[in-house]
């Protein structure tokens, strides 16, 4: 099946600077009751954007200073439970691209598997990033994929690492299952050979 | 051939194609499925048009929203009766066994894997749910996997994999009074923090480790991933073979002494190689407790919540502020006789047969203090049952414990089991995230012993000096 494409983008940018942020924020367990993969954009960060009576509280997705397709995190982005559901929300709610200076494992391959692209950055770029915003809340980031680039305002920039077969997936729209499904062989002479 | 560990003969026999540039294709023995994480990915088969290409290997229950109490009715709640309906449909339609409620195999789905015999030493088990590291006890390769993963398992019964960093854990020593393996973990995660295993699969060893009785274990490798660990093991010896034993899906007879051969070839040879090793002693561990809203920030029992000055990285100051503004406590101060309003024993970490029998025997002619309310939540029907032959219910009775029916409940707080907002819950679980027991919740992790205690006398407790 195809999946959606991923080459490049620049966009504003919401910055979260918050460390071991996990998937129970990201999407709290109450709100995963769902049988589709829709819909989760709007409880995304829920009781970090409300109140218990649903009023809107100081955070950062409420301030209309800033918006955009990337979020910026603090380290250790995406721990805990292994539910999906927290790539779905941040994807569904509209981002495009995540940056942290370190993502949990599962986190890392569920976003993968869903065209959010998750970029590592280091701790002194993850410094450059804040204080961009700071300066200018409405400036922009540049993430190339084909290039594993990611591009300040002031022209600064860092490589990012991903794995060349989530890239290609990325780039190309293929299918994780289409590719198991083709080696459907091998993986019956494993079964007989053990 | 050069030594390899544990963990690379079990990867490396269950390869199934391996490509310069890809993930490797691993074969997966056995996949374990709930109505959470899954009804996704079997639309995604329909999507397709394909079949479960293993249903045999795949097993499947309904444990994380479904209620604790009156099993036998209707779920309530409307959309978790859905999904346990829609779990329902989806065995039907494509063939997989369902330990439903009522049940009697019914529970957590690291639970029942175990004590049915589903899980085996040398076996790689997924499911969708990060507490799959539970099983790496038996000395197999057991890690969560997403929900776009839980369908790459049921379309081929494969998965795509990069092999990860491996790290070695050694406890050593001798184990003092009233400390369980639920502070050997809380301590190696304090120490190492929620992200130090990040990338790397976990091998324990050490005597403190091999001491452990099979549950004990489990609940050492269930918390591998609360520090960020993929997963964990420990090589499987007599203790392993003596627990799996029996079990209903176990090899039998001839079978189990041909498996016990072949089980025994698992461990890791001499001098291979890890990419980190750490080693701890048991002598320096007592009980532990979580303070934080992470389960890196943990403490023994008497010591002090840090100061910000005495944060080992000044960038963690804001996350620390935050944390404990969430708990509403004071940099420096104690736990220690911090009162209480609830305790939950229970979990995928915590609720085996030998957890009510501890948590039993501590409370027997006890009774729980006025101020605290005290659920004990059975890990699965097997163990509820094992707890009233053994009459432990009447014990939960008489100390005013509330035994309810099994499944995740208060862990999560995904079906009507949660601490109110504000409130303190002293939990044998494995998360003290933000609002993780229920909006605005406040959780403090610590072993089932330490629970024990502090239902007695309402307060955080060393429990070292009530045994």
């Amino acid at each position: 099946m195809q999946k959606e494409k991923f080459k490049s983008l620049t966009s504003t940018v919401v910055p979260l600077p918050i460390e071991n942020i996990d998937t129970d924020q990201i999407i709290p367990a109450r709100f995963l009751k769902a049988t589709t993969r829709e819909g989760f954009g709007e409880n995304l960060f829920r009781d970090w954007r409300f109140d218990n009576n649903g009023n809107k509280k100081d955070f950062i997705l409420n301030n209309p200073n800033y918006y955009g397709d990337i979020l910026v995190a603090a380290k250790n982005f995406g721990c805990g439970s292994s539910r999906e559901h927290a790539a779905w929300a941040i994807h569904d709610y509209g981002f495009k691209v995540v940056i942290s200076s370190f993502f949990a494992d599962i986190f890392k391959n569920n976003a993968l598997n869903n065209g959010l692209l998750p970029v590592q950055v280091s701790d002194e770029f993850l410094s450059k990033i804040w204080a961009q915003l700071e300066a200018d809340p409405h400036s922009t980031i540049e993430v190339n994929l084909e290039a594993q680039k990611v591009i300040l305002a002031d022209g600064s920039s860092e490589s990012f690492d991903i794995n060349p077969y989530k890239k290609a997936c990325l780039l190309n729209g293929y299918d994780d299952i289409d590719y198991l499904l083709s080696l459907k062989d091998r993986i019956t002479q494993f079964e007989s050979a053990n | 051939m050069s030594a390899t560990t544990l963990f690379d003969k079990l990867w490396d026999s269950h390869v199934v194609n391996r490509r310069e540039g890809f993930p490797d294709v691993l074969y997966i023995d056995r996949h374990y499925i709930h109505e959470v994480t899954s009804p996704q990915a079997f639309d995604g088969l329909r999507k397709r048009g394909i079949p479960v290409a293993r249903p045999d290997r795949t097993t499947a229950t309904a444990d994380h929203n479904v209620p604790t109490k009156d099993q036998h009715l209707p779920i309530k709640e409307a959309l978790s009766r859905f999904q346990v309906e829609t779990l329902r449909k989806n065995c039907r339609e494509f063939g997989i066994e369902l330990y439903d409620l009522l049940h009697p195999f019914q529970g957590i789905v690291h639970i029942i894997g175990p004590e049915l015999g589903l899980t085996q030493p040398g076996m790689t088990m997924v499911c969708g749910d990060s507490h799959t590291s539970t099983h790496g006890a038996f000395g197999s390769i057991a890690f969560g996997i997403g929900t776009s993963e839980v369908e790459q398992v049921l379309a081929t019964q494969c998965i795509l994999q990069y092999k990860p960093k491996q790290m070695r854990i050694e406890v050593n020593g001798k184990l003092g009074k009233g400390v369980l393996s639920k502070d050997i973990i809380l301590y190696i995660i304090s120490q190492i923090s929620s992200s130090g295993g990040n990338g790397y699969f976990v091998e324990y060893a050490g005597s403190a480790i091999t001491n452990l009785s099979m549950e004990a274990r489990m609940t050492i490798c269930n918390m591998s991933i609360e520090m960020g660990a993929r997963g964990g093991l420990i090589a499987p010896d007599q203790t392993t073979f003596d627990y799996v034993k029996g079990r209903k899906f176990a090899p039998q007879g001839e079978a189990f002494e041909e498996a016990i051969a072949y089980w025994k070839t698992l461990k890791t040879d001499e001098g291979a190689q890890y990419d980190k090793v750490l080693t701890f002693n048991a002598e320096d561990i007592e009980p532990m407790i979580t303070y934080g809203t992470n389960p890196g920030m943990g403490i023994g029992i008497t010591e002090r919540i840090p100061t910000v000055a005495e944060l080992k990285d000044h960038r963690e100051e804001a996350s620390f502020k935050k944390s404990l503004e969430y708990m509403a406590l004071e940099p420096g101060s104690q736990l220690l006789g911090k009162s209480l309003d609830y305790v939950f024993i229970g979990s995928c970490t915590n609720a085996r047969i030998e957890d009510l029998r501890l948590v039993a025997d501590f409370v027997k002619g006890k009774r729980k203090a006025a101020n605290v309310e005290v659920l004990v939540i059975p890990g699965s029907k097997q163990v509820e049952q094992q707890a009233i032959r053994e009459g432990l219910d009447k014990v939960f009775e008489e100390a005013g414990f509330e035994l309810r029916s099994p499944g995740c409940s208060a862990c999560l707080g995904m079906n009507e089991d949660k601490v109110p907002a504000g409130k303190y819950c002293i939990s044998t679980s494995n998360r003290n995230f933000e609002g993780r027991q229920g909006p605005g919740a406040r959780t403090f992790l610590a072993s089932p012993l330490s629970a024990a205690a502090a239902a007695i006398t309402g307060k955080v407790t060393d429990v070292r000096e009530l045994i």
